[in-house]
């Protein structure tokens, strides 16, 4: 297998404050290949953001080690472990622009911080600009941008440098759905174009699901789970992994006290209009409590909560049949929510 | 009160000496003041080069300067004048006791400007690979250049009101006149003229910091 690009073996952090000490993150491992989108996934205090911090040396670790292309952070010297961070663009929830910089020179700054020659670096940040599509906003004040223009010129700026990986710490948390939603395309494409690692820390599971290849999920300081996107998502192990991927749903299947299943597309049935097809098949109703489907490059992504009939010989005979046709689902119990 | 062509000529001197005696204490002033106020905000325990023990005794240090009067510094640090300029009395003797009653005092006022920065802004840099000096000269400092100069018009008011008191012991300056006239002589009208004059220079210097803090400031649109 290829050489990971970033490498996390048995890290902790732990910080000392006035209350004593506290644990962030205990016996971490990772991999993170090149290439793909890796979501870190957590609810906030899971100590995802320290996390992130750890994997560029913002936070220092007190245990365990972090490989880049499989040399230690932790034994760089200040001045190589500063040149690697060159490497590692990284794009914050609060943007984090120079606001006495217009946006090119701030584009520029990572570049200036190294030996590139002025006018070379301008060029460079004038292309990258273009590539986010703001173009004509070289001379603007961060002052004067949106928040999704703000996170634009904060991609450029951590592009700057060729990096191989991008860190995104929550980078869509503070925008509305439609920017999030422009932000994350835009994120994929570079991955996609430049064949930029991308890493992402989140709390929400669309950004996940609309982005990332392989996700980890982190509860209390710890890996609950890691594994391919699609794969944790039809069959989450962990509980704080079913309570993420539930997420509103947890919400809305409260009614009742007959069984419920939660069906997952997971892109396999595109076409077929599958809750149709049960009922037809089995005649009998089932009462649609919750659904959140997407069209991803053709094919169905998401889930949709449905309540069986209370006659347990017909909601068994709806089962059966979407074992037959292999629509994954599983039973929301109250236990999951 | 008479203003004949040699009252005039006096207030204009004073006016100069006033001037210059600012100006130089104030750039003195600076040189010892802001590395200070950078190192004060840079070795704090969440600075970026935490250095605890030099934190604390330098705080200790400008706080103890600070905590003098600055008349009574003025009698004790006269005699440092008379070995570096080669004499305790005239303007130029009051720029060393102006300029260490207020170096400290920039270098508070730095520090307080050096704090408003926002810390995610030094993590992104950081991020980047930018070294400590980097952070300052291309982060630190530029980022904070409004509040700065806000600042700097401060300091600068508060040099020129201590210029004032020089009067008392044998400076010059527009408040030796004040003094001289006013107090000892009980020439109301001069010692007027002469208040008048320093608000009318305070207000200058204050305008011009707000004025160049806001220009320079691009947060407003």
């Amino acid at each position: 297998m290829e050489q990971p690009i970033i490498q996390i073996k048995g890290l902790g952090k732990e910080f000392q404050t006035t209350e004593g000490k506290v644990r962030a993150l205990e016996d971490i491992n990772l991999e993170i290949r090149p290439g793909e989108v890796f979501g870190i996934i957590g609810l906030s205090g899971a100590g995802k953001s320290t996390l992130v911090r750890c994997m560029n040396f913002l936070e220092v670790p007190t245990e365990g080690e972090v490989l880049f292309e499989g040399e230690s952070l932790g034994n760089m010297s200040p001045a190589r472990l500063r040149k690697t961070r060159q490497s590692m663009g990284m794009i914050f929830q609060q943007f984090n622009l120079l606001a006495q910089r217009n946006v090119l020179r701030n584009v520029c700054f990572p570049l200036e911080l190294g030996d590139t020659p002025r006018d070379e670096g301008r060029k460079r940040a004038m292309e990258l600009l273009k590539t986010v599509g703001l173009g004509d906003k070289a001379g603007a004040y961060p002052a004067q941008l949106s928040g999704g223009q703000k996170q634009r010129v904060a991609i450029a700026r951590a592009l700057a440098t060729s990096p191989k990986v991008i860190l995104c710490d929550e980078a869509t948390s503070a925008l509305d759905p439609n920017t999030t939603k422009s932000i994350l395309s835009l994120l994929k494409e570079i991955n996609k174009t430049m064949g930029v690692t991308v890493i992402v820390i989140t709390h929400e599971m669309a950004v996940i699901e609309a982005i990332c290849d392989r996700v980890a999920i982190i509860d209390k300081s710890r890996i609950a789970e890691v594994g391919k996107v699609s794969e944790i998502f039809s069959e989450p192990k962990s509980k704080i992994g079913r309570q993420l991927i539930l997420g509103d749903a947890a919400r809305q299947v409260k009614f009742g006290d007959s069984r419920q299943i939660r069906i997952i597309f997971d892109g396999r049935e595109s076409t077929e209009p599958v809750i149709s097809n049960m009922v037809l098949a089995c005649k009998t109703p089932v009462n649609i409590m919750y659904a959140q489907t997407r069209d991803v490059g053709g094919t169905a992504m998401g889930q949709m909560i449905v309540q069986l009939p209370a006659d347990k010989t017909e909601a068994d005979r709806a089962l059966r049949y979407l074992e037959t046709v292999k629509i994954p689902y599983e039973e929301v119990t109250e236990h999951d929510l | 009160m008479t203003f004949d062509a040699a009252t005039l000529q006096m207030l204009k001197t004073g006016i100069w000496e006033t001037f210059y005696m600012v100006f130089l204490s104030s750039l003195f002033a600076y040189v010892i003041g802001l590395p200070l106020g950078i190192v004060l905000v840079c070795t704090d325990t969440d600075g970026i080069h935490p250095m605890p023990m030099v934190q604390k005794v330098l705080g200790t240090v400008i706080n103890l300067l600070r905590s003098v009067p600055f008349l009574i510094l003025l009698f004790i640090v006269l005699p440092l004048s008379k070995i570096v300029i080669g004499t305790r009395i005239g303007s130029p003797a009051m720029v060393i006791p102006l300029t260490i009653a207020a170096g400290p005092y920039v270098a508070r006022v730095v520090e307080s400007s050096l704090r408003e920065i926002d810390g995610g802004v030094i993590e992104a840099a950081k991020s980047m690979g930018a070294s400590d000096w980097q952070i300052i000269w291309k982060v630190l400092l530029p980022e904070c250049r409004p509040s700065l100069l806000v600042g700097g018009a401060l300091a600068v008011t508060t040099i020129l009101s201590y210029s004032a008191m020089a009067g008392f012991v044998g400076g010059g300056g527009v408040g030796a006149i004040a003094i001289n006239y006013g107090y000892y002589r009980y020439e109301a009208g001069l010692m007027w003229v002469s208040v008048v004059l320093l608000v009318v220079m305070v207000q200058i210097i204050q305008e011009v910091g707000m004025r160049m803090s806001r220009k320079g400031d691009k947060r407003i649109r």
